[in-house]
Parts: structure tokens; sequence; C-alpha cells
């Protein structure tokens, strides 16, 4: 389903916490109209990935483009441009506790556009409609359950069209029915709204399901990236390792392990 | 060497981080400036609700409190000014110290002190929790600067009302001393209040308003910076709203005292 240009182009991103380095030199690509999902334990950067992504994390070495637009040299002008092309959803949700579902669905649009009351009501009702929580816009946050948040979540990502989702962990902490809910909605957005979508979960039955291309990280390195099939052949170990639910065989060093026992300042 | 550069090292740390939060809370001061000026212009502008429902906030839903400890504080003055001028004979001087005192120094400093505990903790734990919950990092994805949506409104709220806040004590603070020392002076209170409008000087209310913008700006740059540098959950929640009322009232007082010194001498 390419077009072309890549919706995302991500050269030789390095992220680093300290000492401690979270991505080493990361190459990726997103074309038009596919769902990709990254795949990877917890601790393999898929976080990290996300949040330079999300232009939340200036990267230190490396680039980052999202619709042609480089996040690490845009102006303030070109960045604003940019994020009303975007939706995110964030892991928690991240809805504003302070405002109602109906007023955090139509936040963008207040902050964004210059339509009338009436329209913003009905454009983010409807968003609310799409995401089968009609009817739920006087309710605060507190008030929902996990699975109605995360949808909630996401009616406000998608409620400026935008051509670029990022879906944060969909089916973390939901029980099997919601989280394939939330699964068939994912594609339906993508046949209804020809979006780009980028999923990030450790769920693999979900990614599986929903996936046009699956990334695998591991350690900040890209293990793979193909089609789902691909990725369930490919004979790497840390994949099948993933895939299968084994325990990593972890190798002690013996040295390295009295001197961290032993070391004042480790 | 180790236990040498162990304590050295700390003391490093500690004051380079002072010194990152000063940058810090004088970078939201400039970005919020920035947007209440031309922000409109960059798509980012200060909304005037979100600006009133701060004041109500910070303003009219402290008027109880602050209103009866003022009162309280006044009566508080009375007793001791009676208590003290009147081993020297000097009772009739206690209209002129009271005013004096409650202008200068009590009414701003009382307002400022429960502004800081009520509001100022307030705002440190609304963006901390939010900082916890992604909400901040929702806000930046969608396109709203969060200086721009969290900060400006709170600091220009606290800006127009803490001064107002002011002059409310004031008079009540002064109510509350003559309602007391009226009595004991054989005067009655309405006597004692026309004494001391003759007796105040702009000077003197002009004193109390300016250490009340800069009590403002204090207690909104350290709720706000505590509140965005939360790590850790909720712990951390609570660390920044603790920190953010201690600082603010640290702040506070020295700096009225280094405003009086300057401003009496």
């Amino acid at each position: 389903m390419a077009t072309g240009i890549p919706l995302i182009e991500v050269d030789q991103l390095e992220a680093w916490y300290g000492k401690r380095c979270i991505l080493n030199g990361v190459d990726f690509r997103v074309d038009a109209g596919e769902i990709r999902v990254i795949m990877g334990g917890s601790g393999s950067g898929k976080s990290t990935l996300l949040r330079h992504l999300l232009g939340l994390q200036r990267p230190v070495s490396g680039r980052v483009r999202l619709l042609g637009v480089d996040l690490g040299t845009a102006n303030a002008q070109a960045l604003q441009v940019l994020r009303r092309q975007i939706g995110v959803s964030f892991q928690g949700g991240a809805l504003l506790t302070s405002l109602s579902v109906g007023e955090n669905v139509a936040l963008p649009l207040r902050e964004h556009t210059r339509l009338d009351e009436n329209t913003i009501r009905i454009m983010s009702r409807l968003k609310l409609e799409v995401v089968n929580l009609g009817g739920f816009q006087d309710l605060m946050p507190s008030q929902l359950s996990g699975g109605m948040v995360k949808r909630a979540a996401l009616a406000r990502a998608l409620v400026m069209d935008p051509k670029l989702l990022f879906f944060d962990e969909p089916s973390a902490g939901l029980d099997p029915v919601v989280s394939a809910e939330l699964d068939e909605l994912i594609l339906r957005l993508r046949d209804a709204l020809r979006m780009t979508i980028v999923v990030v979960t450790h769920e693999l039955e979900s990614a599986f399901k929903i996936a046009d291309t699956i990334t695998v990280l591991d350690q900040g390195q890209i293990l793979m990236t193909g089609s789902a099939k691909a990725v369930r052949d490919a004979d790497n170990e840390r994949i099948q390792d993933l895939l299968n639910r084994r325990p990593r065989e972890i190798v002690v060093d013996a040295d390295a392990y009295l001197r961290r026992l032993t070391e004042e300042s480790a | 060497m180790n236990s040498l550069s162990g304590p050295l090292a700390n003391v490093g740390r500690a004051s380079a981080a002072v010194v990152a939060g000063f940058g810090y809370a004088g970078m939201l001061l400039a970005e919020s400036c920035w947007y209440t000026a031309i922000g409109w212009r960059h798509g980012q502008p200060v909304r005037i609700p979100a600006i009133l429902a701060e004041m109500r906030r910070i303003g009219v839903d402290a008027l109880p409190i602050v209103g009866l400890l003022a009162f309280t504080v006044g009566i508080m003055l009375g007793i001791q000014f009676i208590a003290a001028l009147s081993e020297f004979g000097a009772q009739s001087q206690v209209v002129l110290a009271v005013a004096k005192s409650v202008t200068r120094e009590f009414g701003a400093l009382i307002t400022a002190i429960l502004v800081a505990g009520r509001s100022g903790s307030a705002l440190a734990a609304r963006i901390g929790s939010m900082s916890v919950s992604q909400e901040i990092d929702a806000l930046a994805v969608i396109g709203i600067e969060p200086v721009r949506f969290l900060v400006a409104p709170a600091l220009i709220a606290m800006l127009l009302m803490l001064p107002m806040l002011t002059i409310f004590a004031d008079a009540l603070g002064i109510l509350g001393a003559a309602l007391y020392s009226a009595p004991a002076l054989n005067v009655t209170p309405s006597a004692y209040l026309l004494q001391t409008l003759a007796l105040l000087q702009p000077g003197d209310i002009w004193q109390g308003l300016s250490k009340s913008a800069v009590f403002a700006l204090l207690i909104t740059l350290i709720g706000c910076s505590t509140g965005f540098s939360v790590v850790g959950g909720a712990e951390g929640v609570g660390q920044a709203t603790t920190r953010s009322v201690v600082l603010s009232i640290c702040f506070i007082i020295v700096a009225d005292m280094i405003f009086s010194f300057f401003l009496n001498r």
C-alpha cells in the first residue's frame, strides 16, 4: 500500500538515559495506510521510541521525520501544524481529569479551530459514537472504566481527523473481550478513514490480529520488520522467545556478578 | 577519597539543582509573559475563561478564610499594642501602629501565606499529578503548550487576586483591631476607623500591594515548577506539594524582609 513518501522516517536514532543506551541506531519507516505494530518486551525501548516519534523527546543523535517534518530541527510553527495532523492515544488514556469526557474530546477542536460551539459539540459527539461511547459526554473521566477511558482517549485522538494515529498499549489492563473490541475498532478506522496507524504493544494476539507489518524491538535495536507471517516464521531466537513466551536464558558472568555484589558504588 | 568526595559531590549536586530550579522558574515566567503578550498570534492564546476560573479558585474561594484570619490577627494586634503602648501611656498611638503594621506588613503576609498553602500547593499537586498521568504529554501532542494552558492563566489570576485579597485582609484586620481597641480607647469603632483613614497614607497601602505582587509571582512559579518536576508517582506528587508550600513560605518571608528593608530606609 506504499504511496512513495513514508509518513514516518527514523534514521539512526539513539537515546540514552544517563549512561544506559536505550535506543541504538534505530532505522524505521512507516508508509501511508498501513497499520504498523511496534512489538517488544518490557525495557526494549518501545516507549522511548514512541516518545521520540511524538516529539516529546529530542533525539540525541539521529533523525526523526513525521509527514516530512524533521522533529529535531522544525520550528514551533511547523510542529504546531504537524501536531494537528497526528492523534495520540496514551497508555493510561491521559484524559484531563478536570474536564468531562465531552470537553476532553472537544479540546483539540476548541484550541485549533474557529468552529462554533454547536459544530464542535456535534463533531465531538460523532467521534464518541465512533468509539461506542455515545451519550457518555457528560461523565467525568474518573467515572469511566478502563476500557471506556481508552476509547474516550481514542475519540480525542481522532477528533481532528489525523493522518497518523499513535496508539500506546491499546489492550494493556483490559479484559480479552474489550481488548478484542478495540482491535476491531482500529481495523475499522484504517479501512473507513484511511489512517496510518502505529500501535505499540506487547500483546501478541492483538499484534498479529491488527498488524500489516510488525517491527520487533529488543534491547534498543530493531530485530526485524516484516509482515505478521514473516515475524512468526522468523528464525531469530529472541523473536521466538517473545512469541512463545519463553524466559530469557541469562548467562551469568561470575566476575561481573561478584563485582556488582561487592563494589561500593555500583 | 570516597568519604571526602561523596559529601562534596552532594553539595555540588544540590547547588546545581538550586541553580537549575531558579532557571526553570525564570523560564516559566518568561514563557508565560510571552504567551500572554503574543501567544494568540502563534495559535497559543491565553484564554480569558481559564483566567477567570483560576481567579475564582485563587481569590473568591479564599475570601472566607483570609477574612477570618485577617480579622483575628487584627484583634490580636489590638490586644498587643494596647498592652505594650499603655506601659508608657501611649495608647492613642494604637490606631497608628495598627494601621501601619496591618497595611504594610500583616495584610500582605497573612494573605500570601494562606494562598501559598491553598493555591500554591494545589497548583503543584495538579500539575504534578497531570505529569504523572501523561496529561502534560497529551497536551503537548495535541499542540497545546502546557505553560500557556496551565501556568499563564494561574500567574495572571494570582497577580490580580493576591493584591485584591490583600486589600480585603487590610480592611478586615483594621476592623478587627477597631472592634477590640475602640472600647479600650473610649472611642466608637466608627471614630476609630475614621481616624485610621486620616492617618493612613497611600504609600502604606502601596507598600503592602507591591509586596503582594511579588508574593504572587513567587507562589505561582514555585508551585508550577515543583509540579512540573514531579517524578515517581503519587509519592512524588506528595513531596512536590509539601515542597511547594515550604519553599513558597520561606521565599515569601525572606522577600518580605528584603522589601521592608529597602522600602523603609
